[in-house]
């Protein structure tokens, strides 16, 4: 493997990205603030969402996809707020004909508002649906390595496991899984929500994650754009780590000097 | 004829199509995606079609979200 950045791209769907930090663009103040934080994590691939446009009111307010012009982000629409693959296929649908024929989609289809975990059952149905309509899609699901194949085999363009529920901030709870869910894979594995600090996405990228999706962990820090910032870093830092390879842990100490030529 | 915009109630001309529905509420500029009845409307096909009593029409828009 290079250790140039440069070269160490990713790839979904055919789109090849440098960055592997994709980013939402909820719960931001206002557009400038979510300019300016989108801008310090060096995000490619941002989420957006679909909502009914309020009739007759707020026309000029400014627009997500005018602060976030398509010529310098790649958009991801989610299907956020879906309960059951209808309406998730519906939202899809929508989100294709507003981006004019744009097809990568991420697909999340809710269980619960408690939770926000995602129901699979409903997940696959979508996913199933969507692929054959010639969507590529990023599918939201639980750290479970069966399900992630599952998903994969229908032919899912990535498969974005959750570290914890979504904006909680509690970072990846179950490592082992994800790293399984990473070893089995043939598409590109991104942890997809619950991280909540830097080295919450330096830990995923460690684990040998393809890239970390996030929007709360950015969006609700004290300082957004500083928090944008050390992500990008936690990004690469865990990147780098990976390929770097990390030595075995060991339970007692080995010392660094050597011991030959002690003078006493 | 009554329509369902967005989930409220709307009264509109008979035989208006989508496209003078979009007009009528000043849209035609927007960036927009519509459905009628969960069935999603192309933009190509505004023109010609056809509104009906009792539709239940949905006209969204991007906003940021994660």
């Amino acid at each position: 493997m290079s250790n140039d950045n440069q070269t160490d791209s990713f790839s979904v769907a055919g789109r090849t990205f440098t960055s592997r930090l994709l980013v939402g663009t909820g719960k931001y103040k206002d557009m400038a603030e979510t300019r300016a934080a989108i801008d310090a994590s060096g995000a490619e691939i941002v989420t957006i969402a679909v909502r009914r446009t309020n009739i007759g009111q707020n026309q000029d307010e400014p627009n997500i996809l005018e602060t976030l012009p398509p010529s310098e982000y790649t958009y991801l629409p989610n299907t956020a707020g879906c309960y059951d693959a209808k309406t998730a296929i519906r939202t899809c649908r929508l989100a294709r004909e507003l981006l004019d024929g744009h097809n990568l989609v991420k697909l999340e289809v809710l269980g619960d508002e408690q939770t926000l975990f995602p129901d699979v059952v409903q997940t696959l149905e979508a996913a199933e649906v969507l692929i054959k309509e010639g969507f590529d899609v990023m599918v939201y699901t639980n750290d479970d390595p069966i399900m992630a194949k599952r998903l994969e085999e229908l032919g899912c363009a990535a498969v974005m496991p959750l570290a914890a529920p979504i904006g909680s901030g509690l970072g990846v709870r179950n490592r082992l899984n994800i790293r399984t869910i990473v070893e089995n894979a043939k598409v590109p594995i991104l942890v997809d929500a619950g991280v909540g600090t830097a080295s919450d996405a330096a830990v995923a990228m460690e684990l040998g994650c393809d890239g970390v999706l996030m929007n709360t962990a950015i969006a609700a820090a004290q300082n957004p754009v500083l928090m944008a910032s050390a992500m990008k870093k936690g990004i690469q830092a865990g990147r780098e780590a990976y390929l770097a390879g990390r030595m075995p842990a060991k339970r007692f100490a080995s010392a660094s000097s050597p011991t030959d030529g002690l003078f006493f | 004829m009554q329509i369902y915009l967005n989930g409220l109630e709307k009264q509109i001309p008979d035989s208006l199509d989508m496209a003078g529905l979009i007009e009528m509420l000043d849209l035609t500029d927007q960036r927009i995606a519509v459905e009628v009845n969960e069935e999603l409307v192309p933009r190509t096909t505004f023109s010609g079609h056809i509104l009906n009593d009792q539709d239940r029409i949905e006209i969204i828009h991007a906003v940021g979200g994660g």
